[in-house]
């Protein structure tokens, strides 16, 4: 039987992977000068923040059991979307943001929708719907990058608010957004309580289903403001953006100590992975290191982030 | 019926007279004497011996909990036991794997079949053996040889099962004889059954009766676990009776009779375990009129009243928990009403039951019970969580408060309310799930085998606590496998056999023998 003492031990493990970010901080700060500029702390947490948008998204989906890959699909897609309604003098800004996560709540709904009445497992289906997605994006744009938008379009992924980058904003609210509806909301019990034990949260009265439509649509949200960070920071709509983003997203979830078997996880963990996927990619290009030997360590962060977490449940 | 060879009787295989001379023998092929294991500090078995002859079909009786299964697993290998003797034709077996066991000559055929449903029948049989049946030297299997060999195997036994087709293509008595058919390979001195025809017909049952019937007159001892008392008198030579672990008497078939059976099975005295019965009220609260479900039950009817304990007995496969997932909304109805505070009610999902004032307790704790990974307060609330909503968001306060009562009321012992369930025993388990159902103030509640798995403290706990719940007005339909629990704790007893509802029986007029009397037919 568990006493306060593991207890402890079991929730200080949880910031195990908090505290190991603070190290590699600290690290960089005295090792690379450049690291600890306002300028480049700026820079990361613009570039996080789309992989940590697609992250939360992913994380609601992994603590119910189950896996989107569809992620980097849907970015391509809603992007492509909002595009085409965001040239200039067209529609005012609003039309193509609403279009785009309209497109996104679509995508999601398609695939709880498929998820839940075929009883296929999530990871065929958004294998499937991943590719789907790649041929929507290229048949809606002929193969071609949207370009020429609007300015206002623009702002959304490049612009600054009292000198803080807009996408770092999103990025904040987004978290806060997510944090309550995870931990705060009926949904985000009932998420858990599925990914737990799927028949007993049956039994107990949820209506499992629901909550999975639910997942794999606010998933498809996400996946849309990915979508429109990405196409207005590129200032293009592109067919082929978002490739293998679906992976980081993931990757990013698992190093914050979402379990892949559910029932567990948070978004405070899931961001935090977020920021040590970019922290490490940012410090190794200070550093100099090429991205070749970039995805080797990230790489070796993933399993390593696994192994110390299923380390620490040992102890109990 | 040729027997390549069986025991220690070398010249089996040339006649089936041999086969008689080896049973003329009439010595043990199998004794066992002062086994125990305890569990925990409860005793499973306590002192028990078998003795069981060769070519002898001896049936090991007992109600549900009596140390059957235990006493076969550990024959099985599978578990070790504390203390005693188990001798083998002449052999002492002494901390034996499950393999070594098979090799000296136990099989078992599990209720459950231990089969590969990908793999062909004869891989199956000779799985984990390909080498040695084979002959071959390198890691090839030679299918053919092996084909070939169950083949032969299957004729002995004088069944047509074709052995080159996958496992998963064959009906359940086919596995069964597969199974059997491996016995043989392995030179099965003794064959252990447990409950092999709770799953086939009774034409099937007939060609498992002539089959053992061969094995008998080739020496094999069978040792065969059934709550089918008919099939026991037709097919047992020796009866051995085991009852709280103990053992109680071994006797021939032909001596005993049915009544006889079931009161060395049952004669326990009641003790005072039970708390007082409330007094219930005429107020009908739950009522089911024709519930049929295809080939579990049909035509159940009865009704429970405000403060009423309504018990549900029966054999296993009777259909008790059957009717309680049905009317839970977990498996669906083929016809039937269900009427709560005399109003009709549609019931297609546990979300519809709970909607309707339905709390369900079942007896697959792990499996439809509680979320391991939540806390205890996650647990207990969770299926009342819209009453600890201020406007969207969930208080942490109301939902402490909600836990803190629970766990005080049915004092659960778990050191905070944050406390993982699956960290728990398994009697505050059964508490945490009892606390979640409470909290969604259900007027009906069903009860599948409150205390299985629970030790006997926490088990008069539960006992107190139903009685309780009865008492504050609430309709309770409880299933269980424990007469004691049923007779010492229900207003009325409902008995199941078949799927067939065959009597109410009040408080006064429940006696064990006369619930086993009903059950059985």
């Amino acid at each position: 039987m568990e006493n306060r003492f593991t207890s402890k031990l079991r929730d200080f493990g949880q910031y195990g992977i908090f505290l190991a970010f603070v190290i590699i901080c600290l690290v960089l700060a005295f090792s690379t000068p450049k690291f600890f500029t306002l300028s480049n702390l700026m820079n990361i947490g613009t570039q996080v923040s789309i992989n940590a948008l697609l992250a939360f998204g992913v994380t609601f989906v992994i603590i119910t059991g189950g896996i989107d890959l569809s992620l980097g699909s849907m970015v391509a897609v809603t992007g492509v979307v909002a595009a085409t309604f965001a040239h200039p003098d067209t529609y005012p800004v609003i039309i193509p943001v609403f279009i785009g996560l309209a497109a996104g709540v679509a995508f999601g709904a398609f695939n709880g929708l498929v998820i839940t009445k075929s009883k296929v497992p999530p990871f065929i289906v958004t294998l499937g719907t991943m590719t789907i997605g790649r041929g929507i994006a290229l048949i809606l744009s002929k193969g071609r990058p949207v370009s020429n938008l609007s300015d206002t379009f623009n702002f959304i992924g490049g612009g600054n608010v009292l000198g803080i980058p807009f996408p770092i904003i999103i990025l904040i609210i987004s978290f806060l957004f997510c944090s309550l509806l995870l931990k705060k909301t009926i949904l985000g019990r009932f998420m858990y309580a599925v990914g737990g034990n799927e028949q007993a949260a049956r039994a107990s009265g949820i209506r499992v289903n629901r909550v999975k439509m639910w997942v794999y649509t606010i998933c498809g949200l996400l996946s849309a403001m990915g979508g429109i960070l990405l196409t207005s920071r590129i200032t293009t709509g592109q067919p082929n953006a978002g490739a293998g983003f679906e992976l980081d997203a993931i990757a990013a979830a698992i190093i914050g100590g979402t379990s892949t078997s559910g029932g567990t996880g948070t978004m405070t963990g899931t961001l935090i992975g977020a920021l040590l996927i970019g922290v490490i990619s940012n410090s190794l290009d200070l550093l100099n290191v090429t991205s070749y030997y970039q995805q080797v360590v990230m790489g070796a962060i993933i399993i390593g982030a696994v192994v110390l977490d299923s380390m620490g449940k040992g102890k109990n | 019926m040729i027997f390549k060879s069986v025991g220690r009787c070398p010249t089996l295989k040339y006649s089936a007279l041999s086969g008689l001379f080896c049973f003329a023998m009439h010595d043990d092929i199998l004794h066992i004497s002062n086994l125990s294991k305890s569990y925990s500090g409860i005793k499973a078995l306590d002192n028990v011996q078998l003795s069981v002859k060769r070519g002898e079909v001896h049936a090991l009786m007992g109600e549900n909990g009596a140390g059957k299964s235990t006493l076969m697993k550990i024959l099985a290998g599978l578990i070790t036991p504390d203390s005693g003797k188990i001798v083998l034709d002449g052999e002492v077996l002494k901390n034996t794997s499950v393999t070594d066991i098979i090799k000296k000559g136990i099989s078992m055929i599990h209720q459950e079949l231990l089969i590969v449903p990908e793999l062909t029948v004869a891989q199956n049989i000779f799985l984990g053996r390909e080498k040695s049946v084979t002959g071959t030297k390198v890691g090839w299997i030679q299918e053919k040889i092996l084909t070939s060999k169950a083949t032969e195997l299957l004729g002995e036994i004088d069944v047509s099962i074709d052995a080159d087709i996958k496992m998963k293509y064959l009906s359940v008595a086919q596995m069964q004889m597969v199974e059997i058919a491996k016995a043989i390979s392995n030179d099965a001195k003794v064959i252990i059954m447990d409950e092999p025809t709770s799953a086939i017909s009774n034409k099937e049952v007939d060609t498992l009766f002539r089959i053992i019937r061969e094995l008998k007159s080739n020496g094999v001892a069978i040792i065969y676990i059934s709550h089918k008392m008919d099939e026991i008198f037709e097919i047992a030579d020796t009866i051995t009776v085991l009852r709280d672990g103990k053992y109680i008497e071994t006797q021939n078939a032909s001596e005993l009779t049915n009544d006889k059976l079931i009161s060395l099975m049952v004669g326990r005295e009641l003790n005072s375990m039970f708390p007082e019965p409330a007094v219930s009220t005429m107020n009908r609260i739950f009522e089911v009129r024709n519930l049929s479900r295809n080939g579990k039950f049909s035509n159940i009817n009865f009704t429970v009243h405000a403060g009423e304990i309504f018990g549900i007995a029966g054999l296993m496969g009777a259909g008790r928990t059957e009717i309680a997932r049905a009317i839970y909304g977990l498996d669906t109805l083929d016809s039937g009403k269900i009427l709560i505070d005399g109003n009709l009610v549609t019931i297609k999902s546990p979300h519809d039951a709970v909607e309707c004032g339905i709390g369900f307790v079942s007896e697959d704790r792990k499996g439809l019970g509680f979320i391991p990974e939540l806390s205890v307060k996650h647990n207990v609330t969770l299926a009342s969580l819209p009453e600890h909503l201020r406007g969207i968001l969930l208080s942490n306060k109301s939902e402490n408060h909600a836990a803190d009562k629970m766990i005080s009321e049915l004092k659960i012992k778990s050191f905070d309310r944050d406390q993982k369930v699956a960290n728990l025993s398994g009697g505050n388990q059964q508490k945490v799930v009892l606390g979640k159902v409470l909290l969604s103030s259900p007027k009906v509640i069903i009860l599948d085998e409150p205390t299985r798995g629970v030790d006997v403290g926490a088990k008069f706990e539960i006992y107190k606590l139903i009685r309780n719940l009865a008492a504050q007005g609430i309709a309770i339909i409880m299933i269980s496998s424990e007469l004691p629990e049923i007779l010492g704790l229900s207003d009325r007893i409902m008995i199941l056999s078949k799927g067939i509802q065959k009597i109410i029986l009040s408080r006064e007029e429940a006696t064990q023998e006369l619930i086993m009397k009903y059950a059985v037919h």
